[in-house]
């Protein structure tokens, strides 16, 4: 399974932070590229994101295949949005600029254009963020540093758990999969719609029931070694808050609070360029 | 019990999320329109709460989702992240109903998990995904909702037929005490 985006050790500073301080900046930096649809702050976050990028000395080779996929994905996105409502861009603009003339009801506008823009430009933003947040975060560091800043070791543990059994559960799907592709059940797209259920069915069954006895199996262990017996516990791949993290978060906020009030200045979360 | 937060909850909320991750990439087409698939991950997730309750059902929609996506396809839709967790409580809500780890699961409670399954993909996705997605992205209106749509079929589908499958499954080899009744206390 190449095609997932997975955690890589480098020493660059960022790899340095602590995993929480990462996910900090990731959550703001989603939700301000979420909110916000003012062209500049966007630009300037694609920018920053690159440069962050960049810095993170994550090669294209990690990422390559995701990154197509999302093209491909936004583009249909695009069209999608297009064909559903080629007047989005004047409604929330409220002007009007035909450049060209489809067919029918179709015709490309100048506000249409600069709206699914900017919907790109939101996309692109937060890519980079996630690309850079999940390569480099160690995901049993995360764990630590999450109960280091107060969430419950339960909610840490689950998380680490999670990322921990990605990889068995997709083994075992591939081997209950090849398992039953060797006794003739059918997984191609000649096969019915309703076959396709059916065999859907056949490799989901032993890997849910399976699943669920490594549920019991993994809690028994837990519970024999006393998990859950004190409130507070100790964590082999903790990383206390250092200067570096302390800079991190004060420059994310900063920059979060600027760019909603650079957002807001005119009263609405557009930025319109055709008043 | 519904309340409880133990060690099973736990590694259930881990090991539920992984089978969610890891189901992301499995889809079945539906063929005859492009872009449109079965998630099986919805059927996991609609078993996983009715047996966990509203809790698990909740984390593994969220965690799930968010990791999926950002896992697979480098970005998170935070609009559709959070009506898989609103559809992960609803049907853990009835948990309890469900009896489906006492061995409980007969018809009567496979009726009322579909009609709990239905109604709770009817609020996800054609109530709250695309209310968040005009709300968040601003995207138009009747391109979220007929998204929406799409995806509550689907949905309703997959967790209705493989949902159902799987938890009466599991009842059937999981339970053993629905032979036992309680005292009065």
């Amino acid at each position: 399974m190449s095609r997932v985006l997975s955690y890589e050790e480098k020493d660059t500073w960022i790899h340095r932070l602590s995993g929480v301080t990462k996910l900090i900046f990731f959550l703001l930096w989603s939700i301000t590229s979420m909110i916000s649809y003012d062209t500049r702050v966007l630009l300037v976050m694609l920018l920053l994101s690159l440069i962050i990028f960049a810095m993170s000395k994550t090669k294209w080779k990690q990422v390559g295949t995701v990154f197509k996929f999302i093209m491909l994905f936004l583009c249909i996105n695009l069209i999608a949005i297009f064909f559903f409502s080629p007047r989005q861009g004047c409604k929330i603009y409220g002007t009007e600029t035909p450049l060209w003339h489809l067919f029918g009801n179709y015709t490309l506008t100048k506000e249409q254009l600069f709206y699914e823009f900017n919907v790109m430009l939101k996309y692109l933003t937060v890519i980079p963020a996630v690309f850079m947040f999940i390569v480099t975060t160690n995901p049993s560091e995360f764990a630590a540093s999450m109960n280091k800043v107060g969430i419950h070791y339960n909610i840490g543990y689950a998380v680490a758990i999670a990322l921990r059994y990605i990889p068995d559960v997709q083994d075992d799907f591939s081997k209950i999969k090849h398992a039953q592709e060797a006794r003739g059940i059918e997984m191609s797209k000649k096969a019915f719609f309703t076959n396709r259920i059916k065999s859907m069915a056949a490799i989901i069954f032993p890997l849910i029931f399976s699943s669920m006895e490594r549920i019991d199996v993994v809690s028994n262990a837990m519970e024999l070694r006393g998990f859950g017996k004190y409130k507070k516990r100790t964590w082999y791949s903790a990383k206390p808050f250092k200067r570096n993290d302390y800079l991190t978060l004060v420059v994310t906020i900063a920059f979060t609070i600027t760019a909603f009030l650079i957002t807001f200045s005119d009263g609405s979360r557009f930025y319109n360029p055709f008043l | 019990m519904k309340n409880k937060f133990g060690i099973k909850e736990v590694v259930a909320i881990g090991i539920g999320t992984a089978l969610f991750v890891a189901l992301t990439e499995v889809q079945i087409p539906l063929g005859f329109i492009p872009n449109t698939a079965l998630q099986p991950r919805a059927a996991l997730l609609a078993f996983l709460a009715a047996v966990f309750g509203p809790i698990v059902g909740g984390v593994v929609g969220l965690l799930g989702h968010a990791l999926g996506d950002a896992l697979f396809y480098g970005s998170i839709w935070w609009s559709w992240v959070f009506p898989e967790a609103v559809f992960g409580i609803i049907v853990g809500l009835f948990a309890k109903k469900f009896a489906i780890k006492d061995g409980g699961f007969d018809k009567k409670n496979i009726v009322l998990f579909n009609v709990v399954q239905v109604i709770a993909n009817a609020i996800a996705w054609i109530v709250v995904a695309p209310v968040l997605d005009i709300v968040i992205y601003a995207e138009p209106a009747n391109k979220v909702f007929a998204q929406g749509a799409w995806a509550f079929l689907g949905n309703i589908i997959i967790a209705g037929i493989l949902g159902s499958l799987i938890a009466v499954g599991y009842s059937k080899i999981g339970g053993k005490s629905s032979s036992l009744s309680k005292e009065d206390e």
